[in-house]
């Protein structure tokens, strides 16, 4: 029944930036991050936008306060030590929170000015337009490579016209296809773990989201996968916007392009600076974000 | 050592003997766990020896047909004389009955428990779940006579108007056809029964494997857009698929097994009937009880016989069950 609605919703809406990716990524590389900075530089205004955000587990207040502007066509990272509540905070922006029993939250998450929250929204409307990779790899072992990156499609019932296309085209995002073009048809837990996790940024780019949340997405791969995750996160970023936790402070001032610190001083996390990256790393406001970046503690 | 000793090729090594001596009491322990360990095996094979030696003189004179036959006639009556006819044992028709109450049983009882699984894992609020998987439990302790009992009296009513209605509408099919519109005590009525039973056995195998789906996957899918339904059908089903037939599987064992809520509820016939609503049949173990009561010295050892098949059909239901489950165990995974 709501087969057409979906369509109409995700697909169309999206459509225009997907036919941009591939002429960029083809194009020259120097035209299109100039592009990508003339296109950052124009109030296109904000994708996605937290306001006042609250969550609980429970009784236990895990976030408080969070407000966030998240540009279009940015890579925005969030860094700070462990349990201040940046993935939970991730995960407010697509509503993976509320999967946690006893999850609540308080405030809006804006999506083009729409509260995601909203009464009456179709939450896997809202996941498709929210992509989301996960720290661990996790490619659906009884699909092939193929069918992983198909798996959204599939799982929320889109129709797509060429199917080969589109997965070619995901898996050239995600700098995976020259690797596994010639065993689609392998098994997706055949690959190494920096592959499974370039697969599941596939995966996610399939359903055509307009952004893309990753929690910690290198932190279980070696230096070498690292690397290649990042050129694959600042190649997306050309055409959406990307939200990354990491605990990583060298790989947040390589990838993105502002930076917010959370902190949670015993209390909920809450946002202490929210910079440009390089204002963070290199002239940072506040005195407690000045010691985590250089490591005085987290 | 010199360097030449180093690089000079050592001869194949052998392993060495790991093995350190136990203390006495280390030995005693051990014996005493070990019996337990095996006492199950111990006791199933006494009981197959049993079955089997009582009822080998009868498996001999009858040979294959006491498998393939249809006939039950003992022809020496209790008190030792004998009667006219041969005797004649075969359980075929018994097989044949267990198998269909079975298979009844199943096709009923597997969709209800997983759909009720289902709902206990992905669905229940956490106080309700508590109270159902507690009631569940129960149920599986449940004396089957009290089933038989119920299935009896309470379930025949309902269960005949359904048998008349897949009969007026499915009659064409001969499973469902009937000579007589008689749909009281039928194999159909006997599988509900069995249906009921295995419910809490599949159930609770059922729930266990779905819960053991990995988080990290069921989020997955939720991120990419799935609803709950896209999410079980392709994330918990590949994963469970082998959990649940084997759990479908111990619900099959028991079904075939079950004695005295059939002996209640079917009209005990000696007859291979494949009409599942016409209200005769039996199975293996309902058939053994029936004639145990009075039955001949030479009978005795043809029911032993037949229970030795029950035991060797039991058997093989469950290595079928680990067959699968194995095969295809690795897929989901």
């Amino acid at each position: 029944m709501s087969n057409t609605e979906k369509e109409d919703g995700s697909m169309n809406s999206t459509a225009t930036p997907a036919t941009g990716t591939r002429t960029t990524s083809l194009g020259n590389v120097a035209t299109a991050s100039a592009a990508a900075r003339a296109r950052s530089e124009q109030p296109v205004g904000s994708g996605l936008e937290a306001r006042n955000v609250h969550a609980w587990f429970g009784k236990y207040h895990a976030i408080s306060d969070m407000s966030l502007d998240f540009p279009t066509g940015t890579v925005t990272a969030l860094i700070g030590p462990s349990g201040c509540g940046k993935s939970t905070f991730l995960r407010t922006l697509n509503r993976m929170h509320e999967f946690i029993p006893g999850a609540a939250m308080a405030g809006e998450v804006l999506l083009h000015g729409k509260d995601i929250y909203a009464p009456g929204t179709d939450v896997t409307k809202i996941r498709l337009k929210i992509g989301m990779v996960f720290q661990k790899p996790n490619p659906f072992p009884s699909m092939t490579i193929g069918e992983n990156v198909l798996a959204g499609i599939k799982l929320a019932q889109l129709k797509v016209t060429n199917k080969n296309d589109l997965m070619e085209e995901c898996l050239e995002r995600a700098g995976l296809w020259n690797e596994v073009k010639d065993r689609l048809n392998q098994p997706g837990g055949s690959l190494s773990g920096g592959q499974q996790q370039r697969l599941c940024i596939a995966r996610s780019l399939a359903v055509r989201p307009e952004v893309l949340l990753m929690d910690e997405p290198c932190s279980a791969l070696d230096p070498g996968s690292t690397l290649k995750i990042e050129e694959t996160i600042s190649e997306l970023a050309k055409t959406m916007t990307i939200i990354i936790v990491t605990h990583n402070m060298q790989q947040a001032a390589r990838v993105s392009d502002y930076t917010a610190f959370l902190l949670s001083d015993g209390g909920p996390g809450q946002i202490v600076e929210f910079a440009p990256t390089r204002e963070i790393f290199t002239r940072p406001k506040d005195k407690r974000t000045e010691n985590y970046v250089t490591g005085r503690f987290g | 050592m010199t360097i030449a000793d180093i690089q000079r090729p050592h001869p194949s090594p052998t392993p060495r003997n790991l093995e350190s001596k136990p203390r006495p009491s280390d030995r005693i322990f051990r014996g005493i766990v070990a019996l337990g360990g095996f006492s199950s095996l111990i006791i199933l094979g006494l009981i197959a020896g049993y079955l089997f030696l009582r009822g080998f003189s009868i498996l001999q004179s009858e040979g294959l047909s006491f498998i393939t036959g249809y006939e039950w006639v003992s022809s020496i009556n209790s008190d030792g004389s004998e009667g006219a006819a041969q005797s004649t044992y075969g359980v075929g028709a018994m097989l044949i009955g267990t198998l269909v109450t079975a298979a009844i049983a199943l096709v009923i009882g597997v969709p209800v428990s997983v759909f009720a699984a289902l709902y206990l894992t992905f669905f229940a609020p956490q106080r309700i779940k508590r109270v159902l998987v507690t009631v569940v439990d129960l149920m599986a302790a449940f004396p089957s006579i009290l089933f038989g009992l119920w299935g009896l009296y309470v379930l025949m009513e309902p269960g005949m108007y359904v048998a008349e209605l897949l009969n007026k509408y499915l009659g064409w099919i001969p499973i469902f056809a009937v000579p007589v519109p008689v749909f009281l005590r039928s194999p159909f009525i006997a599988g509900l029964v069995l249906a009921v039973m295995i419910i809490p056995i599949v159930t609770a195998v059922s729930r266990e494997i779905f819960a053991q789906t990995p988080l990290d996957r069921i989020q997955a899918a939720y991120a990419l857009g799935a609803s709950k339904w896209a999410m079980i059908k392709n994330v918990a089903f590949p994963y469970s698929y082998s959990g649940v037939v084997g759990g479908a599987m111990l619900g099959l064992g028991r079904a075939m097994g079950e004695t005295v809520a059939v002996f209640t509820v079917l009209n005990i016939l000696y007859q291979a009937n494949f009409k599942i609503l016409l209200g005769a049949g039996g199975n293996l173990a309902s058939h053994i009880i029936l004639k145990f009561g009075e039955a001949s010295e030479e009978e005795i050892k043809a029911l032993m016989a037949a229970g030795f098949v029950l035991f060797l059909m039991t058997l093989a239901v469950n290595m079928l069950a680990n067959v699968i489950v194995n095969k295809t165990g690795r897929r989901g995974r």
